[in-house]
């Protein structure tokens, strides 16, 4: 089973990264670019009787940092 | 006193931490690779040092942190073994929940590798003890990732919990309230992203870091 993990910034987090992306963005001639943030997308593929209780757990000791981050978790 | 250094794979200030320790206790510290499951008896101290572990992967720390050695260095700094964190180390250190908050990119994207002139915020710490309150040092910063960021609340706790050990005197990498080191809860671990231990002896161009060790030896002993 193919699982899509995707690991976001929380909100009010400042994301540099982000900031300086939409900057290159404006650079370009990009108008209209409110904001840019930067995530993460994990892909895993794992047994299929995995169950969502294992894979938050991954998430939440592993894959994302709750100090900073949300996860989402998406099966395909 | 005897003391431990931790080793990961891409740490690369473990051997500066060992020469520091080693002059200052007296000792050579036991290097103690990320494999293993228990620390040495009898150690006063635990040194995580900078670098980048597993190459900064996931997150500057984050792979580290959950290292066998790691879960015995939690259980030890839970019955109060002093823990150092410096750099990669301080990162480690918020990554296994030892210390709040998180070590983000440098607001300016850049690296940053300078003297960095630092105001000791709390002078009664095992670690800062030989400080004094509101003196100025400067030790070595070169970091990618020394952002400190916690939320309002854990900031004000900090604050007022006189958790905060070392500020920048001026802002270097958009940290919180220009936090440079934290303490736990109990005092006994410190993270900071400047490096004392690069400031030892004269030829390091000063010695303002050799006074956190000194004042560690006294706290814990010879």
């Amino acid at each position: 089973m193919k699982l899509k993990v995707y690991v976001t910034l929380k909100p009010g987090v400042l994301d540099p990264q982000g900031r300086a992306i939409h900057h290159a963005l404006g650079s370009l001639g990009f108008a209209g670019v409110e904001d840019v943030r930067v995530g993460r997308l994990i892909e895993l593929t794992v047994a299929d009787d995995t169950d969502d209780a294992a894979v938050e757990a991954m998430c939440r000791q592993l894959l994302a940092n709750t100090v900073i981050e949300n996860f989402r978790i998406e099966r395909a | 006193m005897k003391t431990a250094v931790l080793v990961f794979p891409g740490s690369n200030c473990d051997r500066d931490i060992a020469v520091a320790l080693e002059q200052v206790t007296g000792t050579a510290p036991a290097m103690v690779w990320h494999a293993e499951t228990a620390l040495p008896d009898g150690i006063g101290l635990v040194a995580v040092p900078g670098g980048f572990s597993y190459g900064d992967y996931l997150r500057a720390g984050a792979i580290a942190a959950r290292s066998p050695v790691m879960r015995a260095v939690v259980e030890a700094a839970g019955r109060g073994l002093p823990v150092l964190g410096v750099c990669n180390g301080f990162q480690v250190l918020t990554e296994a929940g030892l210390l709040p908050g998180a070590l983000m990119r440098n607001a300016a994207l850049s690296f940053v590798c300078r003297d960095a002139p630092l105001t000791v915020e709390n002078a009664d710490s095992a670690f800062t003890r030989l400080y004094e309150q509101g003196e100025q040092v400067a030790f070595p910063v070169a970091h990618h990732d020394g952002n400190y960021f916690a939320d309002d609340t854990t900031l004000d706790r900090l604050e007022g919990e006189g958790r905060i050990a070392f500020r920048y005197a001026t802002p270097i990498n958009g940290s919180a309230r220009d936090i440079a080191g934290i303490l736990n809860d109990r005092g006994n671990v410190l993270g900071m992203m400047p490096h004392p231990e690069r400031r030892i002896e004269a030829a390091h161009g000063g010695t303002d870091g050799r006074r956190l060790f000194e004042g560690l030896i006294e706290t814990v002993g010879a």
